[in-house]
């Protein structure tokens, strides 16, 4: 049973957000106790996702959300936006794969940081990644 | 209506300075009274003098000389610290003071009245919105500047021996960062003839792969000058970060501490750091 005790969202518009949003996802980590490997781990796994989505969907919308399941808090993070999607969610997911000249990493490695990840995407419509990271995952 | 504006100009002045003294927005800590009066003279006899039909109509032709100088009064407020209620109020003040002259002297045509406070109303509503666009745009200039100075004292080049040089980087790196970082150290490169150069990212909160990109950009730029770069202040929270998100390093030199760093780059350089022998004892 996964509960949500607190959440907030950001608007992600331009480059500057992206440092105000880290510290706001820094702040929630810091609020349940998360250690300093799995903070940094989360800050750039967010920070990953915030600039992809500034990249190809110039900005959306991000749901900070403390939640618990059972015994253990985690943060999860709702990345949306209404950018051109991902065709081939399959390849956008192997390393080293990338349409903007970048390394690749962004997506596949923001997977091996976080606990649990989800993707789904339209093309068209937009693309909306979650993530969930927990205190000791 | 105009003219009667015209031929009351002295006392509508008089009236808006004495308004504003009573007011409690008055900051005669950042402008003297007879700095004050002077400006408020200026504004006066500007808009009285341009005040007609085409301008209460708000034709933008006309209102341009208007807006323009008011437009500096704002920015040198903002440039002086004025809040944007001190500066609003300060034009709100004259609508007041030339309001009370039309009552004055409209007696009982109260429709001839409205009319005129609705044209004139509408007339400082435009000014105070430009006014206020303007101020926002002083203060947004101040903090561009300030974010200018950041960037610049936040990437300084640091000669720690002769033909090693270190940069200390602070912050987030983002793209325009480190265009200046890189071009910071490159020139630094060929003025000193250095030949290692060491980053030190102690003070990066988090290197995700855009960072990371920027950094093994920066490396094999400096290699391409002939110079060897190290990467320092790594820390182990980074260091299982930059693992698990797949970025590949092991092409760059790093270290966990900017002391490590200047030790390989002594032992590069084929120098040696000795502790000297301590004084010769005595003969007895």
């Amino acid at each position: 049973m996964l509960v949500v005790l607190n959440k907030d969202a950001f608007q992600i518009q331009r480059e500057q957000d992206v440092i105000l949003f880290r510290n706001r996802v820094k702040e929630f980590a810091v609020r349940i106790g998360m250690g300093v490997v799995n903070q940094t781990k989360l800050i750039t796994a967010a920070s990953e996702l915030v600039r992809n989505m500034l990249r190809y969907a110039s900005g959306g919308e991000v749901l900070i959300e403390v939640i618990t399941r059972g015994r253990e808090n985690g943060i999860r993070l709702t990345f949306k936006d209404q950018g051109p999607g991902i065709p081939d969610i399959k390849l956008a997911m192997q390393d080293g794969y990338s349409t903007g000249r970048s390394l690749g990493l962004g997506l596949p490695g923001t997977k091996r940081l976080v606990s649990e990840f989800d993707i789904k995407s339209t093309v068209g419509v937009g693309t909306t990644v979650t993530i969930v990271k927990w205190k000791n995952g | 209506m105009l003219a009667l504006l015209r031929s009351k100009k002295p006392q509508i002045l008089e009236r808006w300075i004495q308004h504003q003294l009573t007011l409690d927005t008055l900051r005669d800590d950042l402008i003297s009274n007879d700095e004050l009066r002077e400006q408020s003279e200026g504004i006066v006899n500007l808009i009285v003098d341009q005040i007609s039909e085409q301008t209460l109509a708000l034709d933008p032709y006309a209102l341009e000389p208007i807006l323009e100088y008011l437009s500096g009064i704002a920015i040198s407020r903002a440039r002086h610290g004025f809040s944007p209620r001190e500066t609003s109020f300060y034009l709100f003040s004259l609508k007041n003071a030339m309001l009370d002259m039309l009552a004055e002297s409209a007696g009982s045509d109260i429709a001839a009245l409205y009319d005129m406070t609705r044209s004139l109303g509408r007339f400082f509503d435009e000014l105070s919105t430009s006014t206020f666009e303007t101020f926002i745009k002083g203060r947004e200039e101040v903090i561009l500047r300030q974010t200018d100075e950041i960037a610049e004292i936040s990437t300084p080049v640091i000669r720690v021996w002769d033909q090693i040089l270190a940069m200390p980087l602070i912050g987030t790196l983002d793209s325009a960062r480190t265009q200046v970082v890189m071009e910071n150290l490159l020139q630094a490169i060929v003025d000193t003839g250095s030949e290692i150069a060491i980053l030190d990212i102690s003070g990066v909160p988090a290197v995700d792969s855009l960072v990371a990109q920027h950094l093994i950009k920066t490396v094999s730029a400096t290699r391409l000058m002939g110079a060897e770069c190290i990467i320092s202040g790594i820390r182990p929270e980074i260091a299982q970060t930059v693992v698990q998100l797949g970025i590949d390093l092991s092409q760059v030199i790093t270290k966990a501490t900017l002391a490590s760093a200047l030790k390989s780059a002594f032992s590069m350089l084929k120098l040696e750091v000795r502790k000297t022998q301590s004084q010769k004892p005595f003969l007895i």
